[in-house]
């Protein structure tokens, strides 16, 4: 098993106009088109929805391909509403058989569930394809900035993020290493059943845990070296700016998501 | 004379436990390192030189005694900034010191924690990276780097700070050959070019032949103290403090117990190899 090939986030690096766009935009913009697609409501608000991300994933040149690896985890879940919602919404029966019956409504309610599920997974993806792990968690931190007031510690758990972030490859590195020590004398990580092999990763976790922890108090003494004390008084180099194009994209999602919302409401 | 940049008297170290006994680690040390120096702490394992450059930037507290970073006590808790934006630290392990997923993000990281702003830390990175010969690396992913590139990476983080002084916690032990090279270039560049004080704690004798002063440390104790080709004129000396000196030393006074007439400071292998050159001209001339 080739740990070091899992791929860190979803980033693919570019520099489209999705690309550049600061990430709280994207941020808002994604937040925006997801309230959109519940608002939804017929064919045309859908259509408008999806022509709004196949236009954004266009312009991103994220490939299409990348796009649709992504759903395969959801497949199942996929299914399974399409199928519920075809035998269990009420309406004009098309077909009868046994106890189960298919609905004209069912089966246009289940094509627009699947629909809006897909939008929703593709449109939170293009946000990972085009951002880096990093960019998003300062995103993050300013866009959440205002709830400091209320005392969440907003600076501390974007700090404990990116160094999560940071310390992934080290750690699958480790455990790399680990793996083959242990193979070395004779540890069986692949072969038995599920509670065997659940066994066998424990000389793999104990010591991986242990050297975390080691890790952590290391990388702390560094920081505290490094005058690190809080987010208090911090500065950053690399500070977010709206750009004219940021305040267009916000400004573009929010006028859809009213659109589509108004639009809805009079159920098209 | 100028005002020592580290200053410790009758510092005395115990780790507390929670019997209450504890072996000292360091016992009544009064050192002084002077600015613009290059000073390599030598000894085994267990013999207190890590324990005491953790006193040099406050990480550790003296239980007895006093340590001044630039006039400043370093159990002054007020000024604890002020005394780790002088001295920095670099430490043993490469991945456990570098914070940030980008190479100049981890370097903008100490002066971001100063409040210094964005503009002036954008120079300070880029200089600092230029400085280790890091710049052409500044958007890499630290976790995909060498280890003395990554120790380049770290060296460059504390200088960003624009420290009077860095510490090496034995930055070199976990390195290749090629790596330690890189990582000790560097350090003399930064001592050179900037003046800035380095404190060089290791176990390598060729790295601490290159020092200006020598410190050896054994049992908590400063044992010798001086110019390296002073200190390791004392082989039997260092040899009985489980303490080898470099293999040109080594080499010299071997021939010397042999009746050769050779000098024994010679430090690295150029000068070896002159004295040795010499020696058989010499020979060769008188026998001829």
């Amino acid at each position: 098993m080739a740990l070091k090939d899992i791929t860190l986030g979803q980033f693919f690096p570019g520099s489209s106009l999705i690309h550049r766009l600061d990430p709280r935009a994207k941020l808002i913009g994604l937040i925006a088109y997801i309230v959109a697609l519940f608002l939804a409501n017929g064919w045309l608000t859908y259509l408008i929805a999806f022509l709004t991300l196949a236009l954004v994933v266009a312009v991103s040149t994220v490939k299409l391909k990348a796009l649709l690896r992504g759903m395969k985890p959801v497949l199942f879940l996929l299914v399974f509403t399409a199928v519920l919602n075809m035998f269990y919404t009420p309406g004009t029966p098309l077909a009868k058989f046994w106890i189960f019956t298919i609905t004209y409504e069912g089966i246009v309610h289940a094509f627009f569930m699947v629909i809006r599920i897909l939008m929703l997974i593709s449109a939170t993806f293009l946000l990972t394809y085009t951002t880096s792990p990093l960019a998003l968690t300062d995103g993050l931190e300013s866009l959440l900035g205002p709830l400091k007031k209320v005392r969440v510690p907003v600076h501390e758990l974007s700090m404990i993020m990116s160094i999560a972030l940071r310390f992934i490859p080290t750690l699958i590195e480790e455990t790399d290493k680990i793996m083959s020590a242990q193979r070395a004398r004779g540890a069986d990580f692949d072969t038995g059943n599920l509670i065997q092999k659940a066994k066998a990763l424990i000389p793999l976790l104990v010591p991986l845990f242990i050297s975390a922890f080691r890790r952590a108090d290391e990388l702390a003494t560094a920081m505290e070296c490094r005058c690190y004390h809080g987010g208090e008084g911090r500065t950053r180099m690399k500070q977010l700016h709206y750009k004219p194009g940021d305040g267009l994209f916000i400004f573009a999602a929010l006028a859809i998501c009213v659109g589509i919302g108004v639009l809805g409401r009079f159920g098209w | 004379m100028s005002e020592a940049i580290i200053k410790t008297e009758q510092l005395l170290f115990r780790y507390t436990t929670e019997e209450g006994v504890a072996p000292t680690v360091l016992d009544g040390i009064d050192l002084e390192i002077e600015p613009g120096s290059f000073v390599a702490v030598l000894g085994h394992n267990g013999s207190g030189k890590s324990t005491l450059a953790k006193h040099f930037n406050a990480i550790l507290l003296p239980t007895g005694g006093k340590v001044w970073v630039s006039g400043l006590d370093t159990a002054d808790e007020d000024r604890l900034l002020d005394i780790r934006r002088q001295v920095g630290m670099v430490f043993q392990n490469p991945d456990n010191q570098i914070v940030a997923s980008v190479v100049e993000e981890d370097v903008a990281f100490g002066p971001e924690n100063l409040g210094v702003p964005s503009r002036e830390i954008r120079q300070r990175v880029d200089a600092a990276l230029q400085t280790v010969g890091m710049a052409e690396f500044a958007r890499h992913a630290p976790h995909l780097l060498s280890g003395g590139q990554k120790q380049r990476v770290a060296i460059a983080g504390v200088i960003a700070m624009e420290p009077a002084c860095i510490v090496l916690d034995e930055a070199t032990a976990m390195l290749d050959p090629v790596g330690r090279r890189e990582v000790l270039s560097t350090v003399k560049k930064l001592n050179r070019e900037k003046g800035i004080t380095v404190v060089l704690i290791t176990h390598h004798m060729d790295e601490a032949a290159q020092a200006d002063r020598l410190i050896v440390m054994h049992d908590g104790h400063i044992v010798r103290d001086g110019a390296p080709a002073q200190v390791f004129q004392d082989v039997e000396g260092l040899r009985s403090l489980g303490l080898e000196v470099p293999e040109t030393v080594s080499l010299m006074y071997e021939l010397r117990k042999a009746g050769v007439d050779v000098p024994l400071d010679t430090l690295d292998v150029d000068s070896c190899a002159a004295a040795l050159f010499s020696l058989l001209t010499q020979g060769k001339e008188s026998g001829m």
